[in-house]
């Protein structure tokens, strides 16, 4: 067997504790990060940068942050816990931003509001009758910033933004049909349509 | 069904080879990545004037660790109350309160990544970069040196080191964590996530949102858009302001998403973590960063394998996990695929699977559905990660309660980095004792003799978890202005006090996050309860190491009890379930047992 050194003092312990952190700091705090900047900046700038839908010089959202949509000519998106409180821009006007509910599904205040939101879909869209409402256009996503929403939740309103828009509703369906995305290679996670993307093409600015 | 079991395939088929690249770095062995690294390697160990084969007895390796997480400790704290002053600072965002700053430092140096601020709005991104980031990685490397303590202690025989603290750091950051992280967050940052040091961006919004002078949000009000005139009902609103921009929260996130994933860290750059979309934003960026979540810790089981030369005793742990994990899983799964009665009742909302994913979509994403946040809850439950991408909050009672208990069990189900396998390790240490016990042997695992010292350590590491939680959240409980903290009332308002101490005394991290955490008394017992439950089965766990490299190892005869086995792994599982489900059915039936109960009534 080989004979080891064992070190058993515990001198000198905190100098090189300090002296590694500093290293793994410098490694991965800012060379680590750094270099993903850079390729982010470099190969995505788009992504990197929040993925800002941009026309003409007006940047009109990104296409992953959910606004919220209450004009019968626009599409509805998930439920939103609007935000107006939290961020300000330099001028001090308040910024808009959400946060999801956090209600537990059992509770009465969660069973009241889904009532209210039911009430106020039926009312917006008479077409559909007694027809079931998708669930995605009376919950609260996970972010409450969900960008998204399900074919199903899409396909129910297409008679109101058709009504709304003066457009016909095989026009409308075409729309939210170039805005949807499949399955990560047909398996993973949902098909979705992307609802500021249908808003911007309908009202004819992409 | 396809999706969980594909989830589950993919995650196993790339565990097996990391484990047996990951034994290579544990021996000091050669990879394919040395040619470049080991110069850089070698750079650290001048700098730091240390030799490559120094061996450390225990109390060594232990001064060690938390003599390097202590340093952590006190520069994330400082960091945070400074921020104000630092550059690095493109919103201007203010220093925190100090017991948020003790809080936040604690969670991270402890791998747990409990948040009781959101990342937007609160940390500079110098703050998460030179202090989070940084931590995620050393956090996460610390678990996985005391693992390999750990597994030395059963490798060497008639010893006193278990190799070098420094060394082992440095081998595990360079070798496993940085080329993990660089090749997750490059496939990050071209699926979507954000990453950038400029400060965040407004946009235009298409709809302005009415509010009153005060903030308050006009709801039902009509915006003239040539004029700019809101009313309500026909009725002006005097003093009504239009918001008609957004915010887009931006920063260096892909970089920090990629090890608060891989290091089971986390703590999300966004506040609602994982389900922001600027953080998560496709089901391919979620792939990624769910499989990343289990992958070392599944990889370690092997790794553990290799190392001890029995590659069977790997699989044995591995199935032992993964059994509990896939009953977890199943069991989220199936409870969130039937939706609240506050969806069906008079078939008002269509909860059907056609078009959309149905079940309970409250609190979850579109693009991801019932199956994937359920896995997602599933794992990063297990793995003591708790990073979510739905919030946990608004499951239901027996899915919150599922994800609670595989905390309470002491985050063994793979648990974190390292430490979820030397926790399941004391367990085995304990299940061979009872064993033992039955059949009158003396117990040994892995040719080492088991005796009262292991056992009083293998007992404080595996009761570490559940003290700390009912201790903890039995005094929160008695404090009123906890009270104030809860966003639901009744059951489901306990239950969010519950899930707090468990996830900090789990150092998992995730949370039923209605739950305002960001008082004093939640800063702070929250963060003991983390720093406890973090180092006090470390101690353990190198006490045990020290006590086993000293022995000599017993040959394998008839009477040995196979540690390899089916029978092994049956028994391992009902010591795990027994002493968590009787720590903790009466703090769970208070809970969500009763709001599941009081739903049905």
């Amino acid at each position: 067997m080989e004979r080891i050194k064992s070190t058993k003092s515990t001198k000198g312990i905190l100098p090189k504790a300090l002296v590694l952190f500093l290293v793994f700091t410098l490694l991965c705090g800012v060379v680590y990060t750094g270099i993903i900047t850079a390729f982010a900046q470099v190969f995505f700038p788009g992504k990197a940068n929040g993925s800002v839908i941009e026309v003409n010089g007006v940047k009109y959202g990104s296409s992953l942050l959910a606004q919220q949509y209450t004009d019968d000519a626009h599409l509805w998106g998930r439920i939103m816990n609007l935000d107006v409180t939290t961020y300000r821009d330099a001028d001090g006007q308040p910024l808009l931003y959400a946060a999801p509910s956090n209600l537990s599904p059992l509770s009465t205040e969660y069973a009241a509001l889904v009532a209210e939101r039911v009430a106020k879909i039926k009312a917006a869209d008479p077409a559909m009758g007694d027809a079931p409402i998708p669930q995605d256009l009376v919950t609260c996503s996970g972010s409450g910033l969900d960008p998204e929403i399900s074919p199903a939740a899409a396909a129910y309103q297409v008679p109101r933004v058709a009504a709304a828009s003066g457009k016909t509703e095989q026009e409308v369906r075409d729309i939210i049909k170039t805005c949807t995305t499949g399955r990560f290679l047909g398996l993973f996670g949902e098909e979705t349509v992307n609802v500021l993307k249908v808003n911007l093409m309908l009202d004819g600015i992409l | 069904m396809l999706q969980y079991i594909l989830y589950l395939a993919v995650l196993v088929a790339l565990a097996i080879p990391l484990g047996g690249y990951i034994k290579k770095v544990l021996c000091g062995e050669n990879t394919i990545l040395s040619k470049v690294l080991s110069p850089c390697e070698e750079l650290v160990y001048k700098t730091l004037h240390i030799q490559k084969d120094e061996e450390m007895g225990w109390k060594t390796y232990l001064a060690s660790v938390l003599a390097f997480s202590g340093v952590g400790l006190v520069f994330v704290f400082l960091l945070q109350l400074l921020q104000g002053f630092l550059p690095g600072n493109p919103q201007g965002i203010p220093g925190t309160s100090w017991h948020l700053a003790f809080n936040t430092a604690a969670s991270f140096v402890t791998n747990t990544n409990w948040q009781a601020y959101s990342g937007e709005s609160t940390l500079s991104y110098l703050t998460q970069t030179l202090g989070l980031t940084v931590q995620n990685f050393v956090s996460a490397a610390t678990g996985i040196a005391v693992l390999f303590a750990l597994i030395r202690g059963f490798t060497r025989v008639k010893q006193q080191g278990l190799g070098s603290f420094w060394v082992d750091m440095t081998r595990i950051v360079l070798h496993i964590l940085l080329p993990l992280s660089l090749a997750l967050s490059l496939c990050l940052v071209g699926g979507g996530v954000v990453q950038t040091l400029r400060g965040a961006d407004a946009v235009q919004l298409l709809e302005p949102v009415a509010i009153t002078a005060d903030g308050e949000i006009l709801t039902d009000a009509v915006v003239d858009k040539a004029t700019g005139t809101v009313t309500v009902d026909g009725a002006p609103v005097p003093g009504a302001e239009l918001v008609t921009r957004e915010i887009v929260p931006l920063g260096p996130a892909a970089s920090q998403v990629a090890i608060k994933q891989l290091g089971t860290n986390g703590g999300g750059f966004y506040g609602v973590n994982s389900a922001h979309p600027l953080e998560n934003p496709t089901p391919f960026t979620n792939l990624l960063e769910m499989l990343s979540l289990l992958l070392i810790p599944a990889a370690l089981c092997f790794t553990f394998g290799r190392a001890v030369k029995n590659k069977k005793q790997g699989v044995a742990i591995f199935m032992a996990m993964f059994l509990m994990l896939v009953v977890a899983l199943g069991s989220i799964g199936a409870s969130e695929q039937l939706a609240p009665t506050a969806l069906t009742a008079n078939a008002a909302v269509d909860v059907s699977p056609v078009g959309q994913p149905g079940g309970n979509m409250e609190g979850k994403e579109a693009r991801f559905g019932i199956v994937t946040s359920a896995t997602w809850a599933a794992f990063t439950t297990a793995a003591s990660n708790g990073s979510v991408n739905s919030m946990h909050d608004s499951y239901t009672p027996l899915g919150g309660m599922v994800q609670m208990l595989q905390m309470q069990l002491g985050e063994v189900i793979f648990g974190g980095v390292g430490c979820g396998l030397y926790g399941m390790l004391a367990f085995a240490i304990l299940t061979v004792f009872i064993a033992g016990l039955m059949v009158g042997r003396t117990p040994e695992f892995l040719g080492k003799k088991i005796e009262p010292f292991e056992m009083k350590w293998s007992v404080v590491v595996c009761l570490a978890t559940p003290l700390v939680i009912l201790v903890g959240s039995g005094i929160a409980a008695l404090v009123p202005e906890v009270v104030n903290s809860l966003n639901n009332s009744g059951p489901h308002g306990f239950s969010e006090l519950l899930y707090a101490y468990t996830s900090g005394g789990g150092n998992n991290g995730s949370a039923f996050a209605g739950f305002n955490a960001n008082t004093v008394f939640l800063n702070v017992s929250i963060g003991l309860v983390m720093l406890f439950a973090r180092f006090l089965p470390i101690v353990g766990t190198l006490a045990i190491a020290g006590s086993l490299v000293q022995k000599k190892k017993i040959a394998v005869t008839a009477g040995t009890l196979s540690t390899t086995n089916g029978m092994f792994v049956f028994l391992l599982i009902f010591v795990v379930l027994l002493i968590g489900a009787l720590s903790f059915f009466p703090a769970l039936a208070l809970g969500p047992l009763a709001e599941f109960f009081g739903g049905m009534a």
